[in-house]
């Protein structure tokens, strides 16, 4: 099993279509980063412009930090902006990739 | 800026590892030239460990950080104290 799959680009496509758009990152850590949308890779790796940490007063161990690269395998969410995110399209093109990866095995 | 940036690595144990970004790969290995660690502590202030050249593995890797060299002069480290960074838990 490879780490990052490249089989399946869905979401990789998909966060593709978020470049230059201000997403909050959860990471597993619990640390939450907000900024925006630089770059995105097939790994899901993340670089974000102009971030804030989400708290703070909790987590000061970032202010010099303005661009930031997240690796895709610590993140736990990616809070998206509603109105950028076409979510049937997002659910029709997921559930042909499920058929399409049932039918290929 | 050109030679090598400086940057903030937040390790996956939840360290922060700052130093001069040499080299990378594609598995975001990489090697940092005159880096230290800044060790938060909730009753003391910031702690700056010198450890020199480092390779870190990118397996490890959380953030990597571009460090704002202006910002990062102004800040009072000494007046900083805070919960050490979580490990990440998959």
């Amino acid at each position: 099993l490879v780490a990052g799959s490249v089989r399946t680009m869905l979401f990789y496509s998909f966060f593709k279509t978020l470049v230059g758009k201000e997403i909050v990152v959860e990471l597993k850590n619990d640390l939450a980063i907000r900024g925006t949308l630089h770059s995105v890779d097939q790994y899901l790796n993340v670089k974000l412009l102009d971030i804030s940490v989400v708290e703070p007063d909790k987590f000061p161990h970032m202010q010099s930090i303005k661009h930031c690269f997240i690796r895709g395998s610590v993140i736990r969410y990616a809070q998206l902006p509603k109105a950028e995110v076409d979510v049937e399209l997002l659910q029709d093109a997921a559930r042909r990739e499920a058929q399409q990866q049932k039918a290929a095995k | 800026s050109t030679s090598s940036r400086t940057i903030h690595v937040v390790t996956c144990d939840g360290r922060n590892i700052i130093g001069n970004l040499k080299g990378f790969d594609q598995k975001t290995n990489i090697i940092l030239d005159e880096c230290h660690e800044r060790v938060f502590s909730p009753d003391a202030p910031v702690e700056q460990v010198p450890l020199g050249l480092y390779i870190v593995r990118g397996d490890n890797i959380a953030i990597i950080g571009e460090v704002d060299e202006e910002v990062d002069a102004e800040l009072d480290l000494s007046a900083i104290m805070a919960e050490p960074l979580a490990a990440v838990v998959h």
